[in-house]
């Protein structure tokens, strides 16, 4: 139920959660249930999509991470492009992230951190 | 392995992506009226479970059947640990419950035994018959036993295993370096390129060496390789020189690490330099696209399947596409990490086509840990994008585990090589 007033609440409020995130705390709650649901109308660039896809393998389906490496589920679009670009630039220790992060454009990472926003805003418990 | 793409030979693989979806819109009715789409996935391994569960999970919309003979499935990652002794084989077993349970596949238990390209439909051992919009097929490699004289699948399966499909050819390992006397010697002879996992063998024979320092330390592992190089061969000659300097000795084709032939009798294998004899013997042989991709002509004469990469598509037969370590995926290598990136990317091209619109470019990534000690890993990563020149790694990306790298590094790469086993197989089956 939770999650589904905080779907409500983010149905209104789009513009603003691309730039804050989805709420990790109400989205979080259903653990396991957590399904991302079809888009109704095309919300989300295809492209970003594509190349986030590829997060998952590492950091868990949607960002939940089960093993050591770090989960950025419910992190905002803001934090996800910032921490991507500072691998990329070597500006952030990493082993193995921070030559993930060389092959993406900034764009391209512009494109990961929307989608990972979008696709927060459609996960319902 | 080399395909190329002229610029209008790419042009032409967008155009038939976009030529088929444009038939699709024809041949149905609006999306909300017509009948749901069905998918089937032939192999429920890396590559076929990933698309399976990515495309419910991306469009719940469309109806996914999954046919895997095996109820639980064994990955080929982290089985070289179960022979150094470091994991169990439940460790390595995944099921499909979740992907049943969660994600609504509807996971049938048989083998596919025929597929009709043209009438949009498989064939099951069991008798059943399928009919799909569209096919996945994934189902990983073969061995072309007779590349070796006197090795056979009979003999794989009970005196000279190849372990590289995880299961009981790992447990025949693992049981035979058990038992193995004291001052025998492992032989693992790796074959040439391409093969599935390219940095596999010398992960095991880095952890068949630990296990053997600990329990055998009067036996080597001697690695009789088709090959002049492999994979991390800097990484691993520097652990190995570390570690394990007089237990591994690494032979390339060259300097008679060929083998022509084996002898499971007298326990030995044929090089150029004479018969070189082992307490356990590891034959990896030469490896094609699996049966199913064969018998479905969806081969080229390169034994692998040319694919369209934008969606993975046979361009042998439309409708139909092949990932995984079966596919002709330009730069990228035959492993399981590919397989996954490439069943993504095939579920979201085909419900892009399914929808009638044109399916993104793909991106793709491959990251593999090899363990050489407990606390001591080393990894190499890419990302892959589709050029005119087809699917290459992304200069400048990616890359190896620094060859200066300290003890701390090596200890944290191993720390995440088990965060990534832990994610990628929930990412997958879970």
């Amino acid at each position: 139920m939770a999650g589904k007033i905080a779907s409500w609440l983010a149905a209104g409020m789009i513009g603003a959660a691309a730039l804050s995130g989805c709420n990790p705390q109400s989205s979080e709650n259903g653990g396991n249930a957590v399904q991302t649901a079809a888009p109704a109308e095309e919300e989300f660039n295809p492209r970003g999509q594509i190349l986030a896809l590829s997060c998952a393998s590492c950091h868990g389906t949607d960002g939940k991470s089960e093993g050591i490496m770090p989960g950025f589920y419910g992190k905002s679009q803001v934090y996800l492009e910032n921490a991507l670009k500072q691998f990329k630039n070597d500006e952030r220790y990493s082993t193995v992230m921070g030559r993930h992060a060389k092959g993406y454009t900034d764009e391209e990472i512009k494109l990961i951190a929307e989608y990972f926003g979008w696709a927060c805003q459609q996960t319902t418990n | 392995m080399d395909h190329k793409f002229t610029r209008r030979g790419f042009n032409k693989l967008v155009l038939s992506g976009i030529a088929g979806s444009t038939l699709g819109a024809f041949g149905a009715a609006t999306p909300l009226f017509a009948a749901q789409k069905h998918v089937v996935v032939v192999g429920g391994g890396f590559g076929g479970a990933s698309a399976a569960k990515y495309i419910r999970k991306l469009e719940p919309s469309i109806a996914v059947t999954l046919v895997e003979p095996d109820s639980t499935f064994y990955t080929c990652p982290f089985s070289n640990w179960v022979m150094g002794g470091l994991k169990e084989m439940s460790d390595i077993a995944q099921t499909f419950d979740i992907l049943k349970n969660r994600y609504s596949v509807d996971v049938i238990h048989d083998l596919v035994t025929e597929i009709d390209p043209v009438n949009h439909s498989v064939k099951l051992k069991g008798g059943k018959e399928l009919k799909y919009d569209r096919l996945v097929v994934s189902p990983g490699i073969d061995f072309k036993y007779d590349a070796v004289e006197g090795y056979s699948e009979e003999v794989a399966n009970t005196v000279m295993p190849h372990a590289y499909k995880a299961g009981p050819q790992t447990e025949l390992m693992t049981t035979q370096l058990k038992n193995m006397k004291d001052g025998d010697n492992v032989l693992i002879c790796p074959p040439g390129n391409p093969f599935r996992c390219p940095p596999g063998p010398y992960e095991r024979a880095s952890l068949v060496a630990h296990f053997l320092k600990k329990y055998k330390p009067n036996s080597k592992v001697i690695i009789l390789d088709d090959k002049e190089k492999f994979s991390k061969q800097g990484l691993f000659m520097k652990g190995w020189q570390r570690l394990y300097s007089d237990i591994i000795e690494w032979r390339s084709g060259s300097m008679g690490g060929k083998i022509s032939a084996v002898d499971a009798d007298a326990m030995t294998v044929e090089t150029e330099f004479g018969p070189e004899k082992g307490g356990v013997i590891n034959v990896i042989p030469p490896q094609m696209a699996g049966k199913i991709a064969r018998d479905a002509g969806l081969t080229d004469s390169s034994g692998w399947c040319p694919v369209n990469p934008i969606t993975f598509e046979s361009t042998i037969h439309p409708g139909v596409h092949v990932i995984g370590d079966a596919c002709i995926a330009g730069a990228m290598p035959k492993s399981g990490f590919a397989a996954s990136s490439q069943g993504k990317v095939t579920a979201a091209g085909i419900i892009r086509l399914m929808q009638g619109k044109v399916p993104a470019p793909p991106s793709l990534v491959n990251t593999c840990y090899s363990l050489v000690a407990p606390g001591y890993a080393v990894s190499v990563a890419a990302v892959y994008k589709l050029t005119s020149d087809g699917i290459v790694s992304i200069k400048g990306a990616g890359g190896l585990t620094p060859m200066d790298a300290d003890d701390d590094q090596l200890s944290e790469e191993a720390v995440y090589a088990r965060g990534w086993y832990r994610n990628i197989a929930q990412d997958i089956w879970g």
